[in-house]
């Protein structure tokens, strides 16, 4: 076998990460709006936020388990796949990951089952606060990874002796000059993906025929956040746009197409970059656009990747930015229709909830498109300047590795399918609720002496 | 280097220390959800929700000790993780497929169509054995320091074997404590035979360890050493017949309605797993890979580590607070898991 062991162990650790990052972008928002529904309730004592908080809270816990299992996964493969990593930056990335997994990982899955089981061994206010404490735990883990993670797009507060990163202040490698930008950017999109999840879930009951209150409820505010939040979002991506170019300019140039450095730089809305002659084919672009967002001037200079020694590929991290903006244009354009249309009516039409249902996990899509912008850009650095991906990877045969891929790649394609149609079979379970007997929970009706299998 | 006042002396063994109570903490308490898991097959339908009823509302937590030892071992001998885990690459992986399947069975098995619910169960059966089986190949491997002999890879995988045995044994003590009724008195038979493979297991993982290594055979048995050691073998013996005569009577005294300490049988069952865990820490000390890794050797810097050590001497007691707070809510015997 000839595969390139470090392309493999890449692919397989995109792969991780990739599945990983769908299930915390949902328990981070989703615990916040959990304890949201909480509170209406004890303020109104109105059966549907219960009834929401019901049905959401589950949706939660399959979320949670996702995530924890891929996030263990994690945790070894940092070792397995890229032992010069830690070899290099340990000093940094250690107490940064440690003090995740005590600050944050014990809270949340502690408190996850007071908040799952809870309900009538505790009480209401304790309930309360273990559903606060876990959206304040998810919250309080992104702080941490996306500090580390950015201390890799962004390095600062450290000194390189024997060839070893050793930190000289902690505040510079926690706000690293990213930091606050992806931080910001990163919760925004947590906000909009569950947004959407509860939307297109919420209006897939009611095309379902949902007759309860909670499902109305729960589609109005999730498109009202979503309608505040997508604008935020704008802000915030370009924000962090000017942040790249002032810090990572080579993965802007990657993201606008730029072969050449060159003034009144156009915003190129399609083409095919291609690595062999350094140029874009079949370009079709704005003039001056690019200029005017980048640099707030006519005619302002970016620089292009004949001007760096070191540059990503191009074609992915364009693509990549292309489907995140085109996901995000169309998540403005359905949360503000949808809005204005409940602000109107009060009720959606038919056509606009079927495109809010086909856009249930639309977040997803943009969020992983927008993953794939920053760390494709990144390459073929895995700490900017300071180490590159293939000086940190392992000596693992390839064929090992592939053995292991091929078994991860199937594990999680088969979960995500089983995720994405366990929570639509949630819904319609929840729109129907009178042919729930099918399946109501076994151990209530089971008799406790009844005579048991024989066997050891 | 050598003296207790430097932190780069001390601060390795701090952090061995704190790896091995997270690992302890982590087969003590994973290892009785993964026995549950590895005797779910052995009942139908409504004994197998009562038994993840029992490790619902705790597994999370459990196995989040696991990343917290991973993540020691990964932050204070970063050197020492990059060579453990691609040595024990396959077994790792192996493991980490049977994590994610036992884990995520538990809401999907009743969370989606009940006709799949049996499938479920299978991915929670065969979850909880591969990972405990790797689990155990990964001990094994360690043992022996990563050699690729035909001796060694029987052994690592006789512990593999022995491991499941000793998860399930932990797996049906908790369930006596944590169910009732005919589940409850299976439980204590499953125990019972558990009991024995399990003594079987540590017997003979003590007998070829130092077989297998001669470093390890002259730590235990010169003269002085032997001696200072031999409690730790003896107090195995006393509390495997202990555990033994209490699960041989238990049926009866369940019947006269008079259970006693339903909790006794874990801490017991515990208590041989902490003991040969001393037995182990003490074969492998000071190393992390046998002769070639000190702890010294691989710890990242002390300053980093003294990051991490102040942290964590504020957030561990609020750890163990908590989640003992935690296991009050939930004690007594188990009731449905529902969200209401």
């Amino acid at each position: 076998m000839s595969a390139d062991p470090l392309i493999l162990a890449r692919i397989q650790f995109a792969a991780n990460i990739t599945f990983h990052i769908l299930f915390p972008a949902i328990s981070i928002s989703l615990g916040w709006y959990l304890l949201y529904f909480k509170l209406r309730y004890t303020r109104t004592r109105d059966a549907k936020w219960l009834a929401a908080y019901g049905f959401w809270v589950k949706v939660f816990a399959l979320s949670f388990a996702l995530g924890v299992v891929s996030g263990v996964t994690m945790s070894f493969q940092f070792g397995t796949n890229w032992p010069g990593y830690m070899q290099k930056v340990g000093n940094i990335a250690g107490p940064l990951l440690a003090y995740e997994v005590l600050t944050a990982f014990f809270l949340e899955a502690t408190f996850l089952s007071i908040m799952l089981f809870g309900t009538r061994r505790v009480s209401e206010r304790v309930h309360t606060l273990a559903t606060f404490l876990v959206a304040f735990g998810t919250t309080l883990s992104a702080f941490w990874i996306l500090a580390l993670n950015s201390w890799m797009q962004t390095p600062a507060g450290y000194e390189m002796v024997d060839g070893r990163a050793h930190v000289t202040s902690w505040l510079q490698v926690i706000f690293n000059p990213s930091f606050p930008y992806r931080l910001t950017h990163m919760l925004l999109a947590s906000g909009l993906v569950v947004s959407f999840l509860i939307a297109g879930i919420s209006a897939y009951r009611l095309l379902r025929g949902d007759k309860g209150a909670a499902a109305p409820a729960t589609l109005k505010t999730a498109v009202y956040v979503a309608a505040v939040l997508i604008p935020l979002q704008i802000m915030a991506g370009d924000a962090h746009g000017l942040n790249t170019l002032e810090h990572q300019p080579v993965k802007v140039a990657a993201m606008e197409g730029l072969w050449a450095t060159q003034k009144d730089v156009p915003a190129v809305l399609f083409a095919l970059p291609d690595e062999k002659t350094r140029s874009n084919r079949y370009e079709i672009a704005i003039p001056h656009l690019a200029s005017v967002y980048l640099t707030h001037s006519w005619s302002g200079e970016v620089k292009g990747f004949a001007d760096f020694s070191y540059h990503p590929p191009m074609a992915p991290v364009f693509w990549a930015f292309r489907v995140m903006v085109g996901v995000g244009l169309l998540m403005l354009a359905t949360s503000w229709l949808a809005a204005w249309q409940l602000k109107r009516k009060g009720t959606l039409h038919t056509w606009l909830l079927r495109t809010l249902a086909a856009m249930t996990f639309s977040g997803w899509l943009a969020l992983v498109a927008g993953w794939y912008v920053t760390e494709v850009g990144r390459q073929p650095w895995l700490v900017t300047g300071v180490l590159t991906t293939a000086e940190a990877a392992s000596t693992t045969p390839a064929p090992m590795i592939a053995a292991s891929l091929a078994m991860y790649l199937l594990l999680y394609a088969g979960l995500i399918v089983a995720y994405i149609s366990v929570v639509f079979y949630m819904a319609r379970k929840a729109a129907h609720p009178e042919e729930k007997q099918e399946q109501g929970p076994a151990i209530k009706n089971a008799t406790p002496d009844q005579p048991a299998p024989e066997g050891v | 280097m050598d003296t207790w006042t430097q932190p780069s002396f001390w601060l390795p063994l701090v952090f061995l220390f704190l790896m091995g109570v997270a690992m302890l903490a982590y087969v003590l308490l994973d290892g009785y959800d993964l026995g549950v898991g590895i005797l779910l097959r052995r009942v139908t339908d409504p004994d197998r929700d009562r038994m993840i009823a029992a490790i619902g509302p705790f597994w999370d937590a459990n196995e989040t000790w696991l990343v917290l030892g991973v993540g020691i071992l990964l932050t204070a001998f970063p050197i020492a993780h990059g060579a453990i885990l691609g040595a024990l690459y396959l077994p790792v992986a192996l493991m980490l497929a049977g994590l994610i399947l036992r884990g995520v069975a538990f809401d999907f098995r009743v969370k989606a169509h009940a006709h799949h619910k049996p499938w479920w169960d299978r991915a929670f059966y065969f979850g909880s054995v591969l990972a405990t089986f790797a689990q155990g190949v990964m001990l094994g491997s360690l043992v022996t320091g990563f050699t690729h002999g035909w001796p060694e890879t029987l052994f690592s995988l006789f512990i593999g074997l022995c491991l499941i045995a000793g998860y399930a044994l932990l797996g049906s003590c908790w369930l006596i404590y944590k169910t009732e009724g005919a589940l409850q008195l299976r439980a204590v038979r499953w125990a019972h035979t558990c009991l024995w493979l399990t003594g079987v297991g540590i017997a003979s993982v003590s007998i070829a360890t130092p077989w297998v290594s001669q470093r390890i055979y002259d730590k235990w048995f010169t003269l002085p050493n032997f001696l200072y050691l031999a409690p730790i073998p003896l107090l195995s013996a006393a509390l495997f017949f202990t555990l033994e005569t209490h699960l041989r009577h238990l049926p009866q005294r369940l019947a006269e309605q008079r259970p006693g300490r339903d909790w006794a049988p874990y801490v017991m069952a515990a208590g041989l797993f902490f003991l040969a865990f001393l037995g182990l820490a003490y074969s492998l000390f000071p190393f992390l890979i046998v002769d070639r890794l000190t702890i010294w050797q691989a710890a990242s810097a002390p300053e980093s580590m003294l990051v991490i050590f102040y942290g964590a001497c504020v957030v561990l007691p609020a750890i163990v607070g908590y989640t003992i707070y935690a296991y009050r809510v939930f004690s007594g015997k188990a009731t449905a898991l529902s969200y209401d």
